[in-house]
C-alpha cells in the first residue's frame, strides 16, 4: 500500500512552496479588487471597423475628465476601459466622441458602473460571507462527525485545507493580477466559495473511510488507519477530479470569455482542493493525534 | 413488488414529467384557473440589457420601512412598463436597494432617465370652476398645457372633448416642504419657493385671488385650494381634509415626485446583445462537450455501472432543465457554468458507490451483495459532503440576494439544485436501473462488466 501519511511533512512542504510566491504577491501586490469591489466603471466596446491605437483613445477620454483610465485590448476587436464612476448620460458623449474622432462604428458589449459606497460595502459582506461558510462547515463536521473522537479536530482539519485553498487561489489572483491584469470581482468570489464547498466536500469523504476504518480496525494504530482511508478513497478522489476537470475544460475551451477567468480560478482551486484533502487534511489529524509539535523545534539526536 | 423496484413508477413519471416541459415552444400550461408558461428564462448577461441597483438616497441610518420600499418599487415597475420593455424585473433587494433588468434594452441612458425621474407636480390654474365642479374632478385625472404642449401639435381632435387647463408652475419651482397644523389643529402641507417660483406665484395669486389652483400630481388632482389671498412671501400652505398621514405623503411627493424614498443609482449593468447571444451558444456548446466527455469517461471505467450512470446523467439533466423552466430559474452565464460543473459533481455519488461497490466485489462478495453494500457505505460520505456543498450555496444566495448580485444568485441556485437533483438521480435512480438489469441478466457470469 502507497504511504501517503508517511511522508506527510513532504506534501506540507510542496504546498508551502507552491503557496508562499503567492502569499508574497498578495502582500506586495495586493490583490487586485475590480470595480465590484473598488468602485467605477468598465466599458467594452467592439469595433467592427478598425481596433484604433489606445493611445489616442486615452486622449479622448481624458477630454472627459478621465484621465486616469485603464484601456486593454482584448481580442483582435475589442478594448475594455476602466475609469472612475461614469454616469450614463456621459457615456453616451464619449461613445460618440469615439465614434466621429476615430471615425469608427462600434457596439457598447458591457458596461459596468459601481458606486464607490456600495463597492466597499460588497468587499465586507464578501469576507463576511467566506467566514459565515467557514464557520457554517466548521460547526456541520463537528456536527456529522460527532460519534468519533475528537470531532471537533476533523472541522477544524477541514478549515485548515480549505484555508490552503483559498490562499492558494488568493495568492494566483494576485500574480494574474499584477501580470495579466486580471481583476477580483463578485465571480471571482463565487468561485472562492465554489472551491471551499468543493474542498470540504472532499475532504469529508476522505475523514468518512477514517471514522468507519476506526470502528473497524480498533488495534491498529491510528496514523496507518489514516493511510489506509486516504489510499481506499484515491481513486475516487481521482475520478471525480477527472470529471469535474473535464467539464470545467470544457467551459474554458469552448465557453466565452466572459467566464474564462472564472471558470480558470474554480479549475485551479477544484484541483488544489483534491490536492489539499489527499495530502493536507487528512495528514493533519495524524500530526495533531501524535502532538508533533512538541518536537518540531527540537534538535534531533544526532 | 420487490423494493428495489418501488421507484420504477415514480422515475418514470419523472422522465416523462420533465420532457414534457422541455418541449421546445411549450404552450404553457392551462387547466381552469391555472396558467402556467414554461419557457426558458435567459438572464441579461445572455440576451443583452440594462440592469440597474438603486439605493435610497437617505442617511444610512435613517428608517426606512418596507412599505415605502414597496410603493417604490411598484412606481418604478409603472414606469419600466411604460418604456414597453417585455420581462423587466424590478425587485427590492434587501432593507433599501431596488433592483432593475430591463431585457433587450440598449440604450443606458433613457432606461435609467425614465427610472429615476420624479413624478411631475402642477399648479394648475382652475379658473372660475365652481366648488362643485371642483369637487368632481379631485382624485380623477387630467389634460394641462404642460403636458400636452410637446405632443399636441398632431393629434388635434382626438381630446377635444375633455378641456386642457392651464399649468401655472411644476414641482421644479418648490424648494422647501414640512407639515405644520393651522390654528384649528387642521394638518397642512406648507412650502417654500425658489426665487423665481416665488414670482410667478405672486403674480398669479395676485391676479387671480378668490379663484381654484389645483394641485396635481402625474395628471391627477390631489388637492384644488382656493386662493385666499396673493402670496407673495414665496411660502405656500395647501390644506385639505388631511390626517397627518395624508399630509406627510404628500409633502414627501412634493419633495421627491411620487417616490416615497428618494433613489440613487449606485450601479449599473448594459450588456450588448452581440455579446450575449455569442455567450449563449458558446457555453451550451461547452455544456454538451462536458457532458460527453463525463458520459465517455464513466463508460470506459466503470463499463456496465458506468453506462447505467450515465442514463442517469440524462436523467439529472432532463429534470433539472425542467426544473429550471418550471421554476423558473433564470439562466446566467455563471448559472449555465454551475449547471456544467454540477454534472462532474452529479457523479461523484456514484463514483463513490462504485467504487465501494469494486471493493466488496474484490473482498468476494456477490454482485447483489456488493450493490446492496456499495450503496449503503458510501451513502454517509454521499450525504455529509453534498450537505457542506448545500451550506456553501445557502450563504451565496444570501450573498447574491443583498446585492442584486443576480450572477451569484443564478450560480449558487443552479449549484443547489443540481446537488439536491443529483442526489436523486445518482443513488435512487442509478439503483434502479441496476438491479432491473441484473433480474433480466445473469451477470454473475460477466464479471468483467463491472471492471473487476
Amino acid at each position: 500500500m502507497i504511504n501517503i501519511v508517511k511522508h506527510r511533512y513532504l506534501y506540507f512542504a510542496i504546498s508551502l512552496i507552491v503557496i508562499l510566491p503567492g502569499i508574497a504577491a498578495l502582500m506586495v501586490w495586493g490583490l487586485p479588487a475590480g470595480i465590484d469591489f473598488s468602485g467605477g466603471s468598465l466599458l467594452e466596446i467592439r469595433f467592427n471597423s478598425a481596433l484604433p491605437e489606445t493611445e489616442p483613445v486615452l486622449d479622448t477620454l481624458s477630454g472627459f475628465g478621465f484621465s486616469d483610465a485603464k484601456i486593454q485590448t482584448a481580442g483582435s476587436d475589442k478594448l475594455i476601459i476602466r475609469t472612475k464612476v461614469m454616469d450614463e448620460g456621459t457615456l453616451a458623449s464619449v461613445l460618440t466622441e469615439i465614434e466621429t474622432e476615430f471615425k469608427a462604428d462600434i457596439e457598447l458589449d458591457r458596461f459596468e458602473s459601481v458606486g464607490p459606497s456600495i463597492g466597499k460595502e460588497v468587499a465586507l459582506r464578501a469576507a463576511g460571507a467566506v467566514g459565515l461558510a467557514a464557520l457554517g462547515i466548521l460547526l456541520y463536521i463537528t456536527y456529522a462527525f460527532r460519534g468519533v473522537k475528537h470531532a471537533f479536530r476533523y472541522g477544524v482539519a477541514a478549515i485548515l485545507a480549505m484555508l490552503h485553498d483559498v490562499v492558494l487561489v488568493l495568492g494566483v489572483e494576485a500574480m494574474l493580477g499584477h501580470f495579466l491584469g486580471w481583476e477580483a470581482d463578485s465571480l471571482f468570489l463565487t468561485a472562492l466559495l465554489t472551491i471551499i464547498g468543493f474542498s470540504v466536500h472532499d475532504s469529508i469523504v476522505v475523514f468518512d473511510r477514517i471514522r468507519e476504518n476506526e470502528r473497524i480496525y480498533r488495534k491498529k494504530p491510528y496514523e496507518t488507519i489514516v493511510n489506509m482511508s486516504i489510499v481506499q478513497t484515491l481513486a475516487r478522489s481521482i475520478n471525480t477530479q477527472l470529471t469535474v476537470m473535464f467539464t470545467l475544460l470544457s467551459l474554458v475551451i469552448f465557453g466565452g470569455s466572459t467566464i474564462r477567468h472564472f471558470v480558470l480560478i474554480l479549475l485551479i482551486g477544484v484541483f488544489s482542493g483534491t490536492y489539499s484533502s489527499i495530502f493536507n487534511a487528512s495528514p493533519i489529524l495524524v500530526v495533531w493525534e501524535n502532538k508533533e509539535w512538541k518536537t518540531w523545534f527540537k534538535r534531533s539526536p544526532a | 413488488m420487490k423494493r428495489n423496484q418501488r421507484w420504477i413508477l415514480p422515475i418514470l413519471i419523472l422522465l416523462t414529467v420533465s420532457i414534457y416541459i422541455n418541449l421546445p415552444n411549450h404552450p404553457g400550461i392551462h387547466l381552469g384557473s391555472f396558467h402556467k408558461d414554461i419557457k426558458t428564462q435567459l438572464g441579461l448577461d445572455l440576451v443583452g440589457g440594462v440592469q440597474a441597483l438603486l439605493e435610497a438616497d437617505l442617511p444610512p441610518d435613517a428608517e426606512i420601512t418596507s412599505e415605502n420600499m414597496q410603493t417604490a418599487r411598484r412606481i418604478i415597475e409603472d414606469r419600466v412598463n411604460g418604456l414597453g420593455v417585455s420581462e423587466a424585473v424590478v425587485q427590492i433587494a434587501g432593507d433599501r436597494r431596488i433592483l432593475v433588468e430591463l431585457p433587450g434594452q440598449r440604450d443606458p441612458d433613457q432606461a435609467l432617465s425614465t427610472i429615476k425621474d420624479t413624478a411631475l407636480l402642477e399648479f394648475v390654474d382652475f379658473g372660475d370652476l365652481s366648488t362643485q365642479e371642483v369637487s368632481l374632478l379631485i382624485n380623477t385625472k387630467i389634460n394641462t398645457d404642460y403636458q400636452t404642449s410637446s405632443d399636441q401639435n398632431e393629434s388635434g381632435s382626438s381630446s377635444s372633448d375633455d378641456p386642457v387647463f392651464h399649468t401655472v408652475m411644476t414641482g421644479a419651482s418648490i424648494k422647501q416642504v414640512g407639515v405644520t397644523t393651522d390654528a384649528l389643529r387642521r394638518y397642512q402641507v406648507v412650502f417654500e419657493l425658489t426665487p423665481e417660483g416665488s414670482q410667478i406665484f405672486k403674480e398669479y395669486t395676485t391676479n387671480n385671488t378668490g379663484k381654484i389652483l389645483a394641485i396635481v400630481l402625474d395628471n391627477e388632482v390631489i388637492s384644488a385650494p382656493r386662493i385666499e389671498e396673493p402670496i407673495t412671501a414665496g411660502r405656500g400652505s395647501i390644506s385639505g381634509n388631511f390626517t397627518d398621514e395624508s399630509a406627510q405623503n404628500l409633502s414627501i411627493q412634493l419633495r421627491y415626485g411620487a417616490l416615497p424614498v428618494p433613489l440613487k443609482v449606485v450601479q449599473t449593468e448594459t450588456i450588448g446583445p452581440t455579446l450575449g447571444e455569442d455567450s449563449l451558444d458558446k457555453s451550451l456548446v461547452a455544456g454538451i462537450i462536458g457532458l460527453s466527455v463525463v458520459m465517455l469517461f464513466m463508460a470506459l471505467y466503470y463499463r456496465l455501472p458506468g453506462i447505467i450512470a450515465d442514463l442517469a446523467l440524462l436523467l439529472y439533466a432532463l429534470v433539472t432543465l425542467a426544473l429550471f423552466r418550471w421554476i423558473p430559474v433564470t439562466l446566467t452565464l455563471p448559472g449555465i457554468a454551475g449547471f456544467v460543473l454540477s454534472i462532474g459533481v452529479a457523479v461523484d455519488a456514484n463514483v463513490l458507490i462504485f467504487e465501494r461497490m469494486k471493493e466488496e466485489l474484490r473482498a468476494g462478495n456477490s454482485i447483489e451483495r456488493a450493490i446492496s453494500l456499495g450503496w449503503d457505505r458510501a451513502w454517509p460520505s454521499i450525504r455529509d459532503s453534498n450537505i457542506s456543498t448545500l451550506i456553501t450555496c445557502i450563504i451565496l444566495y444570501w450573498f447574491g440576494s443583498t446585492f442584486g448580485a443576480s450572477i451569484v444568485k443564478g450560480f449558487s441556485l443552479t449549484l443547489a439544485l443540481g446537488v439536491l437533483v443529483s442526489l436523486f438521480t445518482a443513488v435512487t435512480a442509478t439503483r434502479t436501473f441496476l438491479h432491473l438489469l441484473l433480474d433480466n441478466i445473469k451477470v454473475t457470469k460477466h464479471p468483467k462488466l463491472f471492471g473487476v
